[in-house]
């Protein structure tokens, strides 16, 4: 690896590294979003800085070339990106819907009191 | 005497649904609950109109969760005995006595509405008869009994039945087979009632074109999968028993 390829690489990094910290001090990506972000920031500063290691996993691997190596685990990183949105999405939609599902409940005992009632009570929200 | 309800999910079905509500009060003076999921038209409106408790969704939301909401709202508000029925029009409700009387003598803790056990009831579509023979014969092998309309949701339940149902691990998308498997490995006791069932009015279906028929058929394989692997469901009938 060249020196302008190394110096790039961390540019690269470092810039990816101040946007995530600028974007959780202003509010705009939660702490439990920017982790993930940070970690492979940081394997990335490791691998460019010290390329041995990066030999050394391609060795590993099986892999022909150290470019295949950094696609492979660009991939695992984006699977692994995919695969925590998709939790955090379900785990939203629970809350959704039990929300959506409490503010039903409220909404119809506040208009109509209790099932059963007499009925000439009720009103008709259109809502 | 055990406090009951009848729960209705609805999306939008103004035509049907004044209808239905009608028909039910003529069989029963059970507490009716619309659950109005998120409808585009005039179901909230024409089911006030016919004096009956309505819950609104916010947005539509789907049929399970419309289920949901009946269940928690059935919680809420201490029922009993829980009946449901769709807001389409095709489960005739003259077996609605029948099912609040077998469930309330304890015969079973859930009671499924059988199209096939009925005289005259319509026939489904092939494709739709295929898929319920497939069901069935799931059943049969797992729970080794005989369930002869696994997709039907003309069904009535005990407290602690629908109580289960509440928790965010219910099949919102498609609560059919794998609820009937799910239960008796729980160790519930579903048996089925013969009921007079009508074509929808409409011809509408929850599950119509080949990719909803598709998704359909994976959800529910995997949500039988789930519920073979899963312990907690063995573990929650020895807690309400408790």
């Amino acid at each position: 690896m060249t020196l302008y390829q190394k110096l790039f690489a961390v540019f690269t990094v470092l810039s990816i590294f101040w946007l995530i910290v600028q974007l959780v001090k202003k509010g705009k990506l939660r702490e439990e979003y920017s982790w993930l972000w940070i970690l492979t920031g940081i394997v990335l500063i490791i691998i460019v800085l010290w390329y041995d290691l990066l030999l050394f996993i391609t060795k590993l691997t099986g892999a022909v070339l150290p470019t295949t190596t950094l696609f492979v685990f660009g991939i695992i990183f984006l699977l692994m990106l995919s695969l925590h949105f998709a939790i955090k999405i379900s785990l939203l939609t629970y809350e959704v819907k039990n929300l959506a599902q409490k503010i039903s409940f409220l909404e119809a005992e506040a208009d109509q009191g209790k099932p059963g009632m007499n009925s000439d009570a009720q009103t008709i929200s259109t809502d | 005497m055990k406090k009951k309800c009848i729960i209705i999910p609805a999306y939008n079905e103004s035509k049907n649904i004044l209808n239905v509500i009608e028909n039910i009060k003529k069989v029963t003076d059970a507490d009716i609950i619309v659950i109005d999921d998120g409808s585009k038209d005039q179901t909230q409106r024409q089911a006030l109109k016919a004096g009956v408790f309505v819950i609104s969704h916010p947005f539509n939301m789907g049929y399970g969760v419309a289920l949901q909401t009946g269940y928690k709202f059935a919680i809420r508000h201490h029922y009993d005995i829980l009946l449901q029925i769709d807001g389409d029009g095709q489960h005739t409700p003259d077996s609605i006595p029948l099912f609040f009387e077998k469930v309330e003598a304890g015969d079973c803790d859930v009671l499924i509405g059988s199209r096939f056990l009925g005289s005259n009831s319509y026939k489904p579509s092939l494709p739709k008869r295929i898929g319920i023979l497939l069901f069935k014969i799931i059943i049969r092998m797992i729970n080794r009994t005989e369930i002869t309309d696994p997709t039907s949701g003309y069904q009535c339940m005990t407290k602690e039945v629908f109580d289960v149902f509440t928790d965010d691990d219910f099949p919102c998308d498609y609560p059919d087979t794998n609820i009937i498997i799910r239960l008796h490995r729980m160790g519930f006791i579903v048996k089925e009632l013969p009921v007079q069932m009508k074509e929808n009015p409409e011809g509408k279906s929850m599950h119509h074109g080949t990719f909803t028929v598709m998704y359909y058929f994976f959800k529910m394989f995997l949500s039988i999968f789930i519920s073979l692997i899963s312990k907690k469901n063995y573990l929650k009938k020895e807690a309400i028993d408790a």
